[in-house]
């Protein structure tokens, strides 16, 4: 069989040395070398479900914008209602070009003194050249190429911070904070790309490994890999950029309708409006489906998704599911067949495999929120 | 019983005209967790070098060459049940099919067990 024998010349990371220390197979992913499995995905996949994950991904672009009127500035870039988003309060929200195609998609929190962003990191050059260009000049683009980014989820992911930072316990889903361990500042939300309860961690890249290697030492925590953040987020029905979102989909169509803010519905003022707001009310004319596929083989990115014989949309993301056991899909079909339950078929290699219209999530969310225990 | 390997990371063991197919422990270490197999059937010819078998693993479809031209007389229906005993059982119980070689001279060129690892190490 094919093996890719020669690795392109990657950036490393702060955490390199340790995560090759702790075993990881190292590959080249958005510029940089990141560890792609350490005991393997489904083992990596089930230890997240079950306990908690720890996941480096100082690769992605972390920056503050600050300056008079930064609020509404980002609103001329963001469907989110940004204005309205209160102090240590995070909002996910997309980065639209003028025709509503999505640039990138990002967490964006209040601070008392700026609003943080994080952006991916394959896309964080186009970005922050997309916002300097658009931003006006009263506003400050900062980026944070000192901080590190640690993600832990996992519904014991609680249960291990709050050992160490005692109070991020307090935090809910989409709330986050100043901490501090020592003399090492962190920055921490409550959030993540999993689908499971967790916190992401915003560090100096000095602090990072003693702070990694703490959290490791808590019984419920292992380093965990892209391979197996990638089945996670599609398991819990979350696009992945570049795959499943790009320039050429608007929000309607990616089923993030959610990150059109009410009031932005009314108001309108973003990138696309014309185009995204008829697309919110009628229902757009494709749109993103999870796909069932029934069998073992997994159907991938680039498969074909067929009705009654003919070619109609395309696989953005697929593969096999740990924790649902069998292979699913995310990919885009036009609204007549993107009702949960329409049968479908998937070809791969030739062969056509049933595919079946289903809800996302495939695997429940379990993100802690306000009033909730 | 004679085993070869590939540079591609199979095996062949090799009895006479009749010899077994499978992929290296290294293969499947590269690969991680592989969750479907699909294996020729009887009856099929298989070409050396040429596509014979796919290897799907949680991250990624790989190809499996055969080592050697031949008509495939069988196949392993326990890895299909257990696509994981590719992980576990490489080059025992997970192994891939069974061929009858057409031209044994085509096993001149391939690797004996203590090539293949100087091979594996210097990857």
């Amino acid at each position: 069989m094919m093996m890719s024998a020669t690795e392109e010349p990657a950036a490393s990371l702060p955490l390199d040395g340790w995560h090759r220390a702790l075993g990881a197979r190292m590959v080249p992913f958005a510029g940089y070398a990141m560890p792609i499995q350490y005991e393997g995905i489904i083992a990596e996949h089930q230890w997240t479900r079950t306990h908690a994950g720890l996941f480096d991904v100082s690769h992605m672009g972390q920056l503050t914008l600050s300056g008079a009127n930064v609020a509404e500035a980002l609103e001329t870039l963001l469907p989110g209602d940004i204005k309205g988003l209160s102090e240590n309060r995070q909002r996910y929200s997309l980065l639209l070009d003028a025709s509503g195609g999505i640039i990138d998609d990002l967490m964006v929190t209040r601070r008392a003194d700026d609003f943080y962003m994080v952006v991916n990191g394959a896309t964080k050059v186009g970005d922050i050249a997309h916002m300097r260009a658009h931003l006006p000049a009263g506003v400050a683009l900062v980026t944070m190429d000192d901080q590190a980014l640690l993600a832990l989820q996992g519904p014991e992911a609680v249960t291990a911070l709050a050992r160490i930072v005692p109070g991020v316990e307090a935090l809910v889903f989409m709330q986050a904070g100043a901490f501090g361990h020592g003399e090492h500042k962190l920055w921490i939300s409550r959030s993540g790309y999993t689908g499971e309860d967790g916190f992401e961690i915003s560090l100096p890249a000095s602090s990072v490994e003693m702070f990694a290697g703490l959290l490791l030492d808590q019984p419920e925590v292992k380093p965990i890999g892209l391979g197996a953040r990638d089945s996670l987020r599609l398991e819990a029905g979350l696009p992945l950029y570049g795959h499943d979102l790009d320039t050429n989909i608007d929000p309607a169509t990616a089923d993030l309708g959610f990150a059109v803010s009410k009031r932005r519905r009314a108001e309108g003022g973003f990138p696309g409006a014309a185009t995204i707001l008829p697309h919110l009310a009628d229902g757009a004319p494709t749109k993103r489906v999870g796909l069932a596929v029934e069998g073992r083989l997994p159907a991938r990115e680039g498969a074909p998704i067929l009705f009654d014989g003919a070619t109609i949309g395309t696989v953005t993301s697929g593969g096999f599911a740990p924790t649902v056991n069998a292979p699913i899909a995310m990919g885009y079909v036009a609204a007549a067949h993107a009702v949960p339950g329409t049968q479908l078929e998937v070809e791969v290699r030739g062969k056509r495999l049933a595919a079946t219209v289903t809800p996302m999530p495939f695997v429940p969310h379990r993100y802690v929120r306000k009033g909730a225990l | 019983m004679t085993r070869f390997f590939t540079s591609e990371h199979e095996w062949i063991a090799v009895d006479g005209n009749v010899a077994t197919v499978g992929i290296t422990d290294y293969a499947q270490g590269q690969l991680g967790d592989i969750v479907f197999v699909e294996l020729p059937a009887a009856g099929a010819t298989v070409a050396k070098g040429k596509e014979a078998a796919v290897v799907e693993s949680v991250k990624a479809a790989s190809d499996v060459y055969s080592p050697v031209s031949g008509a495939v007389t069988g196949s392993n229906d326990a890895l299909v049940d257990e696509p994981a005993l590719a992980n576990t059982a490489p080059e025992t119980d997970g192994w891939f099919f069974k061929l009858t070689l057409s031209d044994p001279s085509e096993l001149d060129g391939l690797m004996d067990e203590a090539a293949y690892k100087a091979f594996v190490d210097g990857l």
